[in-house]
C-alpha cells in the first residue's frame, strides 16, 4: 500500500571549498495521515536536515540532493525545482513546518497578524476579511486570548511559549496533511513544552493531521510517539512502534542512549554512558557508523548495512543484533536500590536571606525611581561532600543565585559564609585570594574557554593567579594531572579550544575549575549544551569526581531528572524564591509544593507504558515578570489551591524535622 | 512613539545650543585680536575704535553671545567682509543649488545602492554579484574629483554632450538644467552607490541566513516575496544609518566637484570663508550644517522607529 508521504534513500551532502560531508546518507521513511511520527537523534544525526530536504528548503548551494525520492500522494517531489508553483503549493499548503527557536522564526517588523493572513491568502486563495477571521479562529485554537486585538502586534510582544503557539498557527493556516515539528520546544522551559506539544498532538489529532517530530529528547518521544526513527550519523538505524522499541532496543546505540539518559522515576542508577564521539561527516566510516563506539563491534561492521527486519514493523541497522545484544534492556530499577547513606556535618556554605535588587533608572538623568527584585531572599546551606540541586525554569534567578554568591553582580543584600567567613561585604581586594575556594563550570562550553589560549593555558593559569606552584616542574606536573583527572589525553594540552569535541571542551572546563583545588564548585548548567549520549559522560565524570576529591557542588540545571539524578538534594526555585527543598528521592516521592508538583508532572519519562500510566495535568499560563512580581506567593495565580491568603501574603519557607522545607501555606 | 520622539527633540536641542556657543566661542579661540582677525591688521587706530564699538567688545562675552544668537535666529547672520554683503543673501543663493544636487546624489545613491545590494546578496558567489560587487569597490575608492574630470572629458570635451561648467537651477531652464546636473549628480553619487551596496549587501547575506526567512520560505511564498516582502525591511536599517550620514553633503557640499565645474555652492564658500577668516560666514555655515546633521538624525531615527517596531515600542 502506498503511504502519503513516501521518502527513499534520500542522500544529501554539504560541499564546502574542497571539502564534503554526507548529511544524510540514504534515509527512508513513510508517514501516513494521522499518525504521530518521532525522529529522535543526537545534533549531526540528519534528522532535521532529512526533513528540510525533503521539502526542499536547503540552502543550494552548500547543499545538495545527491539522489532519492520523495514521494507525496504518488507524486514525486524531486522533480520540481525548489521555487516551483508546485514545491510552494505543497510547503505551507500540504506540509506545515514549525521550527526550533520561537524567538527567531517569526518576522520581527511584520505583525503576526499579516504573517498568518499571508499564509490564509496563499494557499487558500481568499480574501483578506476571510483571511482575518481563520486567524483570529487559529490563534484562538492556539490559546492566544483577545486574538482580534493581538493580531496587530509584534512577535516581541509575546513570549517564547507564546511565539511558537503562533507558529503552529502559521502552520495549521492551510489544514495541512503534515506538520513538521524541528525540535518544537528545546528552547523552551519544561512546563511550557508541556503546554505547547499537548496543543499541538491534540490539534494535529483532531484534524486527522500527521505529525512529524525531531526531537532529541527520549521523554518527548516515549510520551507523544506512535512510531519511531532512530537516527544516527545520516542513517537511520532502528525503526519501529514506540512501545516495541522502549521494550525492545536493538541496535546497541538506542539501548545505550536508553541507558545514558537519566529518569525521573530511577533509583540513582549509574548511568552508562556511550564513550567516544560520533564520526565527523566529512569522514565516515566504511560500514555501521556507530562501530567506532560500539561494545559488539566486529569485522563485519565495517561492511555496508541495511535495515534488517527484526519484528513486525521493527527495523534494525545492526547486523550483529539478534546475536550480540541481548534483547531484553536492562530494567533501570533492579540495578540495586540507592542507598540513603550519607550523614553530611560541616557546612561550607551557608547563604541566608540572599536578595538580589536591581535599582530601576528613568529619563535623562537616570533617576532611580524603583526597584527590581530579582531574587527575594534565598537561604541554603551546603555541606561538605554535598550537591545541592537548583532547579527551576529559566528567569528564576538560579543563575543569579551563582553570581551572587561569586559576588560577580552588585546589589546583593543578606548573608553569604564561606567556610564561616562571612564575604558578602568584602571588598574585591580581599576576597580574592578566597576566590580559589569557590570555582565555576560554565554552561556553553564553546564562549566559556579562550580561543587563543592553549587548554593547558587555560587549565593552569588558577595555578599561576593564586600562586599555587613553586616552579615550572611542578605546574607541568600538575597540569597533567588535572587533565588524566577529566579524562583528557595531557599531550592535547598545547591545542586551542576549537581543536576539541563539546564534551572534550567541558573537560577543559572541569579541569580549570578544579585547578585551584576549590571547597565548592558551582556548575551552572554545566551539560545543557552537550547532547545526550555526552552528558552521560560527563555527569559520570563529575560523580567520580566527587567521590574521589571529596567535592563540594552546587548543580544549577532546568532538566529535572539530571538535577535529581546528581545531586543529594535539591532547592526548587520560581522568580526568585525557593518554594521547595529536600532530598532528592523524598522530592520525587513527596512533592509538596504545588509548583514542584507541577514541574515533576510536566517532565517526560522515556519509557510509553510509564507515560501512559502518568497522570497528567498541564500547569496553565506563564512565570510573571519580575517587574510585576505577585504581592503574596509568587506561583498564586498560577496554582489550583491559591486562597485569598496567598494573593496577600508570602508564605515565608517551613523547615521540618528531616531538614526539608516547602515556601507553602497548605503545610 | 510620541515620548520617544520628545526625547529625542530634547537631546537635539541641547545639543544644537551647545554647538552655538561653540561656534560663537570660535571667534575667540582663533588667534589674535578679533578686530584685526574681522577686518584685517592693515587699518587705523580710528577705524579700529569704530569696529570695537561695532561689535560692542566692550560688553561681557555671555552678553554678546545672547545677542549674537538672538539675531542668528531672527535672520540677522551678520555681514561677510570679504563678500560685503549680508550673509544671509550669500546663504541663500548658494545653499538651493548645493541642496539640490545633494538630494539628488542621496535619491539616487540610496535606491541604487539598496537595489544592487540585494541583487548581490540574493546571487552571492554568481557573476551578477561579482561584477556588481567589483563595480562598487571600484566606485567606493575612486576620488570623486577625479571622476569629475574623466566625465567632463569624455561627455563634454570629447563628445560634447554635456556642458563643461556651470549651474542653473530647473526654474531657469529645465534642459539646461538637467544636462548641467548630469555629471555633477553623477560624481556625487558613484562612491555613496558603492558603499551602500557593500553595506546592503553585506546586511542582506546577514538577514537571508535568518530563521524568519526559512519561515517564510516554509510557508510557500515565491522567492521574490521573501526577499523583497520579508528580508529587505530587516536588511535596512544600517543603510538608514549611512544615507542619514550622507546628509550632511547636501548642505556642506562637494568642494572638489564645485570647483571642477565651476558651481558657486555651500562648499567653496565655506572654504574660501575659512581661508580668508571671514567669522561671519564661517559660523552660519557651520550652524546650518549642524541644524541639517541633527535633523537627519533625528529623521533616522523615525525611520528606525517606522521600520522596526521593536524600537516603537520601547
Amino acid at each position: 500500500m502506498a503511504h502519503y508521504l513516501e521518502v527513499e534513500d534520500l542522500h544529501v551532502s554539504f560541499y564546502s571549498g574542497d571539502t564534503v560531508s554526507y548529511a544524510v546518507d540514504g534515509v527512508s521513511y513513510y508517514v501516513d495521515p494521522g499518525e504521530i511520527v518521532c525522529f529522535v537523534g543526537e545534533s549531526g544525526s540528519g534528522k532535521s536536515v532529512t526533513q528540510l530536504a525533503a521539502l526542499q528548503l536547503l540552502p543550494i548551494p552548500p547543499a545538495k540532493i545527491e539522489k532519492g525520492s520523495v514521494r507525496l500522494g504518488g507524486k514525486e517531489l524531486l522533480q520540481y525545482r525548489s521555487d516551483s508553483v508546485e514545491m510552494r503549493a505543497i510547503r505551507g499548503g500540504e506540509i506545515g513546518m514549525i521550527f526550533q527557536e520561537p524567538m527567531t522564526s517569526l518576522n520581527p517588523v511584520k505583525t503576526i497578524g499579516k504573517q498568518l493572513m499571508e499564509s490564509i491568502i496563499l494557499h487558500m486563495k481568499c480574501s483578506t476579511d476571510t483571511a482575518r477571521k481563520r486567524s483570529i479562529e487559529l490563534l484562538r485554537q492556539v490559546g492566544i486570548s483577545d486574538p482580534e486585538k493581538r493580531l496587530k502586534e509584534f512577535p516581541h510582544q509575546f513570549s517564547g511559549g507564546m511565539r511558537q503557539r503562533i507558529m503552529i498557527a502559521i502552520a495549521m493556516a492551510s489544514a495541512p496533511k503534515i506538520i513538521i515539528a524541528d525540535e518544537p520546544t528545546t528552547a523552551l522551559d519544561v512546563t511550557t513544552q508541556a503546554q505547547i506539544l499537548d496543543l499541538l498532538t491534540s490539534i494535529a489529532r483532531k484534524n486527522n493531521t500527521a505529525l512529524i517530530l525531531i526531537t532529541h529528547n527520549l521523554g518527548i518521544v516515549a510520551r507523544y510517539a506512535e512510531r519511531i526513527y532512530v537516527m544516527y550519523a545520516g542513517n537511520v538505524i532502528e525503526s519501529g512502534l514506540s512501545r516495541d522499541i522502549f521494550r525492545n532496543p536493538v541496535h546497541p546505540y538506542t539501548k545505550g542512549l536508553l541507558q545514558a539518559v537519566p529518569r525521573l522515576d530511577d533509583n540513582h542508577t549509574k548511568l552508562v554512558p556511550i564513550d567516544g564521539t560520533p564520526p565527523s561527516p566529512g569522514k565516515r566510516l566504511p560500514g555501521c557508523q556507530f562501530a567506532n563506539r560500539c561494545p559488539y563491534a566486529t569485522e563485519e561492521c565495517e561492511k555496508p548495512q541495511g535495515l534488517k527486519l527484526i519484528e513486525k514493523e521493527h527495523f534494525c541497522s545492526c547486523q550483529q543484533a539478534p546475536r550480540a545484544v541481548s534483547c531484553a534492556p536492562e530494567k533501570n530499577t533492579s540495578d540495586g536500590v540507592y542507598e540513603k547513606e550519607y550523614e553530611f556535618e560541616e557546612k561550607v556554605l551557608e547563604v541566608s536571606d540572599l536578595k538580589v535588587v536591581y535599582p530601576v533608572k528613568k529619563g535623562l538623568l537616570n533617576r532611580t525611581v524603583g526597584k527590581t527584585i530579582i531574587l527575594d531572599g534565598i537561604s541554603f546551606d551546603i555541606h561538605k561532600g554535598e550537591t545541592l540541586g537548583l532547579v527551576g525554569e529559566s528567569g528564576c534567578g538560579k543563575t543569579t543565585v551563582a553570581r551572587g554568591i561569586l559576588k560577580l553582580i552588585e546589589g546583593t543584600h543578606g548573608s553569604v559564609r564561606m567556610n564561616g567567613e562571612e564575604i558578602l561585604p568584602m571588598k574585591e581586594r580581599e576576597f580574592r585570594p578566597r576566590r580559589k575556594n569557590i570555582q565555576m563550570i560554565f554552561q556553553d562550553p564553546f564562549s566559556s574557554l579562550d580561543p587563543r589560549k592553549t587548554v593547558g593555558e587555560l587549565v593552569g593559569e588558577p595555578l599561576l593567579i593564586h600562586h599555587l606552584v613553586a616552579d615550572k616542574d611542578e605546574y607541568d606536573r600538575r597540569v597533567d594531572r588535572l587533565f588524566s583527572l577529566v579524562g583528557l589525553d595531557p599531550s592535547l594540552k598545547n591545542r586551542v579550544a576549537h581543536e576539541f569535541s563539546g564534551g572534550q571542551r567541558q573537560r577543559v572546563g572541569i579541569a580549570r575549575a578544579l585547578a585551584a583545588d576549590p571547597d565548592i564548585i558551582i556548575c551552572d548548567e554545566p551539560i545543557s549544551a552537550l547532547d545526550v549520549s555526552i552528558q552521560a559522560q560527563i555527569i559520570i565524570l563529575l560523580e567520580d569526581l566527587q567521590k574521589k576529591l571529596q567535592l563540594t557542588y552546587l548543580f544549577i540545571a532546568h532538566d529535572l531528572a539530571v538535577v535529581k539524578h546528581i545531586s543529594h538534594r535539591v532547592a526548587v526555585m520560581y522568580l526568585g524564591n525557593i518554594v521547595e527543598i529536600a532530598d532528592s528521592e523524598e522530592l520525587y516521592r513527596n512533592a509538596k509544593h504545588p509548583y514542584t508538583k507541577a514541574l515533576l508532572n510536566a517532565v517526560p519519562i522515556p519509557d510509553p507504558v510509564v507515560e501512559q500510566a502518568r497522570d497528567r495535568k498541564i500547569l496553565r499560563g506563564e512565570v510573571p515578570s519580575v517587574i510585576n512580581r505577585p504581592i503574596g506567593c509568587p506561583f498564586y495565580d498560577r496554582c489550583e489551591f491559591a486562597t485569598e491568603k496567598c494573593k496577600n501574603q508570602k508564605p515565608e519557607l517551613k523547615w521540618d524535622e528531616n531538614g526539608s522545607g516547602v515556601a507553602c501555606f497548605l503545610y | 512613539m510620541g515620548r520617544y520622539f520628545g526625547k529625542r527633540i530634547g537631546q537635539a536641542v541641547i545639543v544644537l545650543f551647545l554647538i552655538s556657543l561653540f561656534t560663537y566661542l570660535l571667534t575667540y579661540l582663533m588667534p589674535g585680536d578679533p578686530v584685526y582677525a574681522m577686518l584685517g591688521g592693515d587699518i587705523t587706530q580710528e577705524q579700529y575704535d569704530i569696529a570695537y564699538e561695532q561689535m560692542n567688545l566692550g560688553a561681557p562675552v555671555w552678553l554678546r553671545y545672547l545677542t549674537w544668537l538672538g539675531g542668528f535666529l531672527t535672520g540677522d547672520w551678520g555681514n561677510s567682509f570679504k563678500y560685503s554683503q549680508p550673509v544671509t543673501e550669500l546663504i541663500v543663493r548658494r545653499l538651493p543649488v548645493t541642496m539640490y544636487l545633494g538630494i539628488w546624489s542621496i535619491l539616487i545613491s540610496t535606491v541604487a545602492g539598496i537595489v544592487l545590494g540585494v541583487v548581490c546578496g540574493t546571487h552571492r558567489g554568481k557573476a551578477a554579484d561579482s561584477f556588481v560587487i567589483t563595480l562598487a569597490n571600484l566606485g567606493a575608492v575612486m576620488p570623486a574629483f577625479w571622476l569629475a574630470i574623466l566625465g567632463m572629458y569624455v561627455f563634454s570635451l570629447k563628445l560634447g554632450w554635456l556642458p563643461t561648467h556651470g549651474f542653473q537651477m530647473p526654474t531657469e531652464g529645465l534642459a539646461a538644467s538637467i544636462k548641467m546636473s548630469i555629471l555633477p549628480v553623477a560624481a556625487l553619487s558613484v562612491g555613496s552607490i558603492g558603499s551602500t551596496t557593500r553595506q546592503m549587501r553585506s546586511s542582506m547575506l546577514d538577514v537571508i541566513r535568518q530563521d524568519y526567512i526559512r519561515t517564510a520560505r516554509a510557508k510557500g511564498l515565491k522567492e521574490s516575496r521573501v526577499i523583497w516582502g520579508h528580508a529587505l525591511r530587516n536588511a535596512v536599517l544600517p543603510v538608514v544609518t549611512l544615507t542619514g550620514m550622507s546628509f550632511r553633503t547636501i548642505v556642506a557640499g562637494a568642494v572638489s566637484i564645485e570647483q571642477v565645474f565651476n558651481i558657486a555652492g555651500m562648499g567653496s564658500l565655506l572654504i574660501n570663508s575659512i581661508l580668508s577668516k571671514d567669522v561671519a560666514v564661517v559660523q552660519a555655515c557651520i550652524m546650518i550644517i549642524a541644524v541639517v546633521v541633527v535633523i537627519s538624525n533625528l529623521v533616522v531615527d523615525v525611520c528606525y522607529g517606522i521600520v522596526d517596531p521593536r524600537i516603537r515600542i520601547e
